[in-house]
């Protein structure tokens, strides 16, 4: 199931998940991906308020994340996966995105703030299972992140 | 009564890949009962063994989260829509 997994985005998508999760510090920063699974292609990111209001922890606004879903059906596409951050540790799932991965179908991006730079991973998280998967800038000149 | 059940997307092989299934009852318990009755495949997934609402699941009824309401005892008419979805939690905690 991972074996040629990968995430399709652009760099402003990348963009708009690191800058949300600058803009949610001190807390973790979150939110959805929403697009074409069956072509791992994502059409656009949707922060979400962090219910949790923790820096060591996310929640997705559950009310937020039935309005996106709806809308996502509506156009035909679907939530695909979800991107937070982790504030002061490395851009890898934790023991508790692991426990709490909620769809084996989703793609789960990493945003690391813990240096100067921020750092973004990709991941499918099976059966307890982290699979890294890389991630594909489709902008003008393709450029392959992992 | 005959409601909406929308499924989330991990829970739509359990009822042959359908996004959506008509269920009967009069509270949310009686439909997500029925709703499991009906698809043995969600056993576990949606209540746990002692018939509450799993913690992992969050459950609406139209745009209300039902542990605001009165959870598995909320009422139900027709042509409400009762949407399931998984929590989405976690942090390098």
């Amino acid at each position: 199931m991972t074996e040629n997994s990968q995430i399709h985005c652009t760099g402003a998508q990348l963009d708009e998940m690191t800058a949300h999760c600058l803009s949610a510090l001190p807390y973790e920063g979150c939110g959805l991906i929403i697009g074409d699974n069956s072509e791992m292609k994502v059409h656009r990111v949707v922060p979400t308020p962090n219910v949790a209001n923790s820096a060591r922890l996310y929640s997705v606004d559950p009310l937020a994340h039935l309005k996106i879903d709806r809308q996502a059906e509506a156009e035909g596409l679907a939530v695909m996966g979800v991107f937070h951050s982790h504030t002061h540790t490395d851009p890898y799932p934790s023991p508790t995105d692991v426990a709490q991965a909620p769809d084996p179908s989703w793609h789960y991006v990493l945003v690391s703030l813990r240096d100067e730079v921020a750092s973004t991973r990709s991941y499918r998280i099976i059966d307890g299972q982290v699979h890294e998967e890389p991630i594909v800038i489709d902008d003008d000149g393709r450029a392959e992140r992992s | 009564m005959s409601v909406e059940v929308r499924l989330p997307t991990l829970l739509r092989p359990a009822v042959n890949g359908s996004a959506s299934v008509q269920i009967e009852g009069e509270t949310i318990g009686d439909v997500l009962r029925a709703l499991v009755s009906e698809n043995p495949g969600l056993s576990g997934q949606v209540l746990t063994e002692d018939g509450t609402l799993h913690r992992f699941v969050n459950v609406y009824l139209n745009d209300d989260d039902v542990r605001y309401l009165d959870r598995l005892e909320t009422k139900v008419a027709g042509g409400d829509v009762i949407s399931i979805l998984p929590a989405v939690a976690g942090g390098a905690n």
